[in-house]
Parts: C-alpha cells; structure tokens; sequence
C-alpha cells in the first residue's frame, strides 16, 4: 500500500524573464520527512522553495500539497483546474509556514505581536487564545521572557527563532526553511539549528535549503542536490553527502567541506 | 633613578578661533533688521489697529474657516491619497490606469484653475444627486466653501498619492514576503503591515504638505469662500487698513503654522515606534523637565 506523498512537485519550470531558473523539477515529500536541499548560489534551491508555497508563481508545473492543488481549485471535471485568485491562494498558504533568510520580522510589532498577528487576523483567534498559544511557541524556542521586546532589540539568532515561533502560531502542516542560518553570525547559528533539530525530531514536515552540510547529515532523512536549476542527485545523507556518485555534487561537496 | 633636571612645564595660554564671518554676517544681519522695523515703523500703519483687528469678529471667524478648510480638505487628499496610490500599485491595469490618469489631471494643472473648475461646475453639470432620488441644482450645493473642498482635497489627493506611493516602495519586500507566507489577504498586508512601516516615510512630508495647505487655502478667497484673507479683503477695501489686516491674518498664519509644527514633531515620534534600537530622544518638553528634576534630586 503506497502512502500519498504529503507535498509533490510536477515538472516545476520558472523562469525570469529569458533566465530559466527551474527548468522541471520533480519532487516528492513525504508527512514528517525532513528534505534538505543543496546546491551552489543560483541553482535554483530558493526559487523552488518559494515555488511551494506560490511566493513565487511558477511559469508552469503543479504542486501538490494534501488535497490542495496550489494556486488553483479542483473542478467537477477531474482532468480541469480552475485557477485561483489571490486570496484563495493566501488561504492555501496559511498551511504552509515558511522562515526566510533575512528574518522579516515585523518591526513595528513587538515579538508577542509578531506571533499573533495571522492566528488573530486569518483564523480569528481572540487575543486571549493567539497569546497562549504565542507564550508557549515563545518558550519552545527559548524566548518566553522576550515577548514584550522589538525585533532591533533582538540578536539575529533570537530574531530567526521568533521568525519559526511566528510561522509555528499557524499550526502549518508543511514548513519551508530558506537559509535560515546564511545571514547570522556563525557563534548564533547553533541556536536556531537546534530549534529546528528539535521540530524534526518531533515530526514536522520540513523541506529545508541550507548550506550547513553538518546539520543535512544529521537531521535530514533525505538530501536533494540542486545544480543548475534541476535535481542532480537525491538520497539519504549517507547516500549524498558521503558518497555522491555525480561529479556535480562530488565538486560543490569539496568545495563546501573544506 | 631620579631625575637630575626636570623640565619645566609649560603653560601654554590657549587662543580661540576668532569667527570673523559669524561677526561681520551678524552686524549685516542686524543692519538689515534695523532697516526693516524702521520702515515699518515709519509707515503708516497703526498698530494698536493690528490688535484690534485680529481679534475681530470676522477675522477670528475667517481663520476658523481657514482651519477647518485646512483640516477637511487634507482629510480628503489623505484618504484620496492611500487610496491612489494604491490603486496605482495595483496589478489590475484598468486600476492603476485610472489612478494614473488622476495623478496626471490634478497634478498638472494649477490649483487655482482647479478652484474656478469646481466653483463654477455647474456650466457642466447643471444637477446633481441620484435621478429620482435626491437631486438639486449644482449652484445650491456647491457654494464656495464646497468649491474649495473639492479643488483643495483633490489636488492634494494627487500630490499625497505620490507621497504614499514612495513611502509603499520604501517597505522592504520581504515584509510583504513574510506576511503573505503567513496567509494574510492583500488588504490586510497593505493595512497592518506595509502602510505602518510606510508612514515613517509618508509622514513628514504629510507634514510639509499640511502646512503648505493652511496657506493655500487663502487661495480660495478667489472664489468667495469667507476664509481669513477674504474676510481681510472685505474689511481693508472699505476702511483702506490694508497693512494693519494683512499683518494681523499673517499673525494668525504663523501661530497656526507654529502649532501644526509641534503637532507634526510628536505624531513623527509615535511613529519612529520600533524603527529603531535606540531609545527615542528626548522631547524638548521632556528636556525641561529632566534639566529641573534632576538638579532638584543632586541638591
């Protein structure tokens, strides 16, 4: 008996202008599978990623999250899908939390604010229940006692954990993590690797782009090699990182393991 | 070891800088104040007449009229503006088409032309009102003070747009970023996210704006609406007091200036909220009160 793949990427082109950034990529995850996916600056990782959850709309291809098609509503014709507009779109993201590179907390919202801002404006939570559930996000990523401060107030480890506490208050049932170390100082990036270690450990669905190899091998259940916007290789960290049978992965993996 | 001679220190005598041109630019500076309080001193205008005059009924009425002309028609192009720019940002090409046409008629064509336009809106559009609901005659409902509204709000509307506009594209993208991730509708993006971290850039030259407002309105004299300057009009071509009124509307323009300028110091303050890590400085109010608290508490 198979089991529904959780997210499934179908031939996934996009492209900028005349640049190709995706030229089809397939991809499958499944529920409560860690995917970390590699690959040298311009590959393509991050477009893909932002492809999942329609950040970026791809120019052709279809993902597949649960029953929702992204971007689009099933019709009465099995073989139709009728796009969406934006909102409806907002709506199918709302499953799906994501954490960037640079943070984007809110500035102007302290980080309790910050945390309860979408449960309260798209699920219409009460403030009363969004804080409970903020203050336990708070204190499962180390930061009960910051709820009152500013981002500017915040290292940028402390702000990168607020950042997953806030895509946490959503309750997604898919989170997407788009080098969420790459903009920290290096003594800071322990810190939210290890938040992140602890959601896998707990069984969260979680497709990762990162550069730190260290933490590929240890918490991801699969490894994803991105080379010019196509998947060169994929497999268990065992499998990818140490032992890559593509000259591609064999190259970037030297040059990144130094 | 010590020392067999020790030089002496010198001690040196320090000569400031002499600031020859602040000196030389005071001196002309007050040369030319000297000429010009002397002229007016020596002209006929009677300045116990000046007092009179600015609180007389008609001007303190006027200037009411001034500023709730200000205040309306800034509210109008505020809300004219947000919603412009908006549109303007619009993916939807018919929506920003229409805002662009906006911004392009009452931006380039003069008020002054803008005010004629509305006052004299009835040459187009004889009645107004929905056909067998409510309907009257254009010359009852837009009277002057109406007329100035419309031409004062909708130009503004056109430069606050642009304003806004600016602010907008000032917000890093990837605040829209993270909050679309998170599942917000467009409008609440725009509302909760965007348009606040915006007004830091938006609200100074709101400011700016609000004060060039207060005195363009004077410029609705021309069309009858019974703002400060008018109502001096009406007054020096009967008595021939022209000096003694233009100075006393001109008064009641700078105290009205003055307190937007305080008003416009604290609402940027309120908004400075977060920007930045640094704790906000003093307001010059709080300067005062910390300069006497804290001498009181060393003595």
């Amino acid at each position: 008996m198979s089991i529904q793949p959780l997210v499934q990427l179908e031939n996934i082109v996009k492209n900028f202008g005349p640049n190709e950034v995706l030229k089809g990529v397939d991809l499958e995850v499944n529920s409560g599978e860690v995917v970390c996916i590699l690959g040298p600056s311009g590959s393509g990782k991050s477009t893909l990623l932002r492809c999942i959850n329609f950040i970026e709309q791809p120019t052709s291809g279809l993902v597949f999250v649960g029953d929702e098609v992204i971007g689009h509503r099933r019709t009465q014709d099995p073989e139709v899908l009728q796009q969406v507009h934006e909102n409806a779109i907002a709506r199918q993201r709302s499953e799906i939390g994501m954490v960037f590179q640079r943070f984007n907390l809110f500035p102007h919202m302290t980080v309790l604010e910050n945390i309860t801002h979408a449960p309260r404006l798209v699920r219409g939570h009460s403030a009363a229940v969004a804080n409970e559930a903020a203050m336990a996000l708070l204190q499962k990523v180390g930061l009960a006692d910051r709820a009152t401060a500013y981002p500017r107030q915040l290292s940028g480890g402390q702000q990168q954990r607020v950042a997953i506490a806030r895509a946490l208050a959503m309750e997604p049932r898919l989170m997407l993590f788009d080098e969420p170390t790459s903009a920290l100082d290096p003594e800071l990036v322990g810190e939210v690797l290890k938040v992140m270690q602890e959601l896998a450990a707990g069984g969260l669905t979680m497709i990762v782009v990162t550069h730190e190899i260290g933490f590929a091998r240890e918490v991801a259940d699969r490894v994803v090699f991105m080379d010019g916007g196509v998947i060169v290789e994929q497999g268990s960290p065992a499998e990818v990182i140490d032992n890559p049978q593509n000259p591609r992965t064999r190259a970037f993996l030297s040059r990144v393991l130094k | 070891m010590t020392p067999t001679q020790v030089t002496a220190r010198v001690t040196y005598r320090i000569v400031p800088v002499k600031h020859w041109a602040r000196w030389i630019a005071a001196i002309a500076t007050a040369a030319v104040l000297a000429w010009i309080v002397a002229s007016f001193a020596g002209a006929q205008i009677d300045w116990p007449t000046v007092g009179e005059y600015f609180t007389f009924p008609a001007i303190v009425s006027g200037m009411g009229i001034t500023v709730v002309l200000t205040a309306v028609s800034m509210l109008i192009g505020i809300a004219l503006g947000v919603l412009v720019a908006v549109m303007r940002l619009s993916s939807n090409p018919v929506v920003s088409g229409i805002a662009w046409i906006y911004v392009w008629f009452f931006r380039g064509t003069p008020v002054y032309l803008q005010l004629l336009l509305w006052f004299n809106i009835a040459l187009v559009f004889p009645v107004v009102g929905i056909p067998g609901l409510i309907e009257g005659r254009t010359v009852d409902i837009v009277s002057p003070f109406v007329a100035a509204i419309l031409g004062l709000g909708l130009n503004q509307g056109a430069y606050t747009s642009e304003v806004v506009r600016a602010g907008i594209l000032s917000v890093d993208e990837g605040q829209g970023e993270a909050a679309k991730a998170l599942g917000l509708p467009g409008t609440d993006i725009m509302r909760t996210v965007v348009l606040p971290q915006a007004m830091r850039v938006i609200l100074p030259p709101i400011g700016n704006e609000t004060i060039g407002m207060l005195k363009t309105t004077s410029l609705a004299s021309a069309i009858g609406a019974s703002e400060v300057l008018n109502e001096a009009q009406h007054v020096y071509l009967v008595n021939n007091m022209i000096m003694e009124l233009l100075i006393a509307s001109g008064i009641w323009y700078l105290l009205a200036v003055s307190v937007l300028s305080v008003i416009q110091y604290y609402v940027e303050r309120r908004f400075a909220k977060g920007s930045s890590s640094k704790a906000l400085p003093l307001t010059p109010w709080q300067k005062v009160v910390w300069f006497f608290t804290s001498r009181r508490s060393v003595a």
